[in-house]
């Protein structure tokens, strides 16, 4: 499977999805935005608490072709941050005063300056996270020792697992991944990670293979816990459900598949003040591989950069971007659906 | 064309009280007391409503309950099993009349 940017689809665009997003009609909520929600529970303009995450997104550049993948992220495509820029998010991340570094992609670890940097970062004392996709740890000797580099710098491993069986997983994810990632996670808990004693975090992320909502996250985890530890003797310390956003590749699945009203629907009638107040992008800010600066990952991927005038890495002012109005579009529903919905789980 | 069935109309069941407000209205009260997590789990539940949905063939609720089964964190292998059980209860139920059947015929036969 090539990514839709290497097919040359519309939906590569994100401006061409937020076209979509913003004409397409949804029964009887056609007029409907995220704005008004917000604006019905004196939430709106939706403004910033804070810097406490910031999330580098190191590239496209994948091992996987995921079909629900947001970043439409793949082995076709090239778009990796470089250490010029890199070097500009640590200067940026010094000034922001984040607790927290976020890395992401594509596969972050296939940049080869992915090391470097994680090195860095963990000079600096940051918390870092590193949003894993598992099957890399395994897919070329080069990166065998992954395991007890993400130790040595104490990384948090995040990494997705939509399922524990392999047909659902490797439905999403591609033929094979689901043994792969369990080979991975094997990896990982014999260095350490997963087992609480050793304070080394290793949590999963659950997205739905398909057009509906995550289950509770709490009653998830049970299940996980309990069917990877009886059948492949894996231990994990988290579950985090997530919500499948309407961008690239899966808002590409809800209209080829007629899915589309119907989960639209589904995501406004579920809409959740609660979680509306606690969306990541009050307290997170995301970087992509080129250096510009978005609201969240989503934003990122539908070419919506902050509003502010601070909108590249080399212009980083915490001053500008905490006092920023947040730009929200109907894709936003999806982490206020239900439990709501974060990089770090649900939100309620 | 014009079905008796139409998808959309499930969206419509609250409408019921429409027409007597006060039975619709306790009804739904029930009803979302009935699915809470209690000694069963949700998800306990929600299969046992998917199974019931195959037995009455009510294709409003297998469209509900299949979708609530996923969004509960069950997989097409447990929800087809759940679907088993109802089969069989169904099969089941047919078949021990049978023994119905078997006593009747004994009962007229030399």
């Amino acid at each position: 499977m090539k990514s839709l940017a290497a097919q040359g689809q519309i939906l590569a665009k994100g401006s061409e999805q937020i076209r979509l997003l913003e004409t397409l009609p949804i029964n009887g909520f056609k007029q409907l935005n995220f704005k008004d929600r917000l604006k019905e529970m004196g939430a709106f303009p939706l403004k910033p608490t804070g810097i406490d995450v910031f999330q580098v997104n190191l590239g496209k550049m994948c091992n996987q072709v995921c079909k629900h993948c947001h970043v439409d992220a793949g082995p076709d495509r090239k778009e990796i941050m470089g250490q010029d820029n890199m070097r500009l998010c640590l200067d940026a991340i010094k000034k922001s005063k984040a607790k927290v570094v976020d890395l992401t992609g594509g596969a972050p670890e296939m940049n080869p300056h992915f090391r470097w940097f994680v090195e860095q970062l963990s000079a600096l004392g940051k918390q870092i996270i590193v949003r894993c996709n598992l099957t890399i740890i395994v897919s070329n000797p080069k990166y065998h020792d992954l395991p007890e580099f993400y130790k040595k710098h104490r990384c948090e491993i995040v990494s997705s697992l939509p399922y524990f069986t392999a047909l659902k997983t490797d439905a999403q994810r591609g033929s094979g991944v689901f043994e792969k990632s369990i080979k991975a996670l094997k990896m990982l808990n014999a260095v350490g990670y997963g087992i609480e004693e050793t304070g080394l975090a290793l949590n999963l992320m659950y997205n739905p293979a398909g057009a509906f909502l995550p289950a509770d996250q709490e009653a998830l985890k049970i299940q996980f816990q309990k069917r990877l530890k009886e059948q492949h003797g894996v231990v994990f310390n988290d579950l985090y459900t997530l919500t499948n956003l309407p961008i690239s590749r899966f808002l590409d699945y809800l209209i080829r598949s007629g899915n589309y009203q119907a989960y639209m629907e589904k995501l406004i009638n579920s809409f959740n003040p609660a979680a509306a107040r606690n969306v990541m992008c009050r307290n997170t800010l995301s970087v992509s591989w080129d250096g510009f600066i978005y609201d969240c990952d989503f934003n990122q991927m539908l070419d919506i950069p902050v509003a502010c005038d601070a909108i590249h890495i080399k212009d980083f002012d915490r001053e500008k971007l905490s006092s920023r109005e947040i730009v929200t579009n109907k894709h936003c529903f999806g982490c206020t659906a239900g439990a709501g919905s974060s990089c770090g789980g649900s939100t309620t | 064309m014009k079905t008796y069935y139409n998808p959309e109309d499930l969206k419509k069941f609250g409408d019921i009280g429409e027409f007597q407000q006060k039975l619709a209205n306790k009804f739904f009260d029930y009803y979302g007391e009935v699915f809470k997590e209690g000694a069963l789990t949700a998800r306990e539940k929600s299969l046992i409503a998917l199974a019931v949905s195959h037995t009455i063939q009510c294709p409003y609720c297998i469209d509900a309950y299949t979708t609530d089964s996923l969004e509960k964190g069950c997989d097409e292998e447990q929800m087809m099993e759940a679907v088993h059980v109802a089969a069989a209860i169904r099969g089941g139920a047919s078949l021990v009349h049978g023994v119905q059947m078997m006593n009747k015929v004994k009962e007229i036969s030399m």
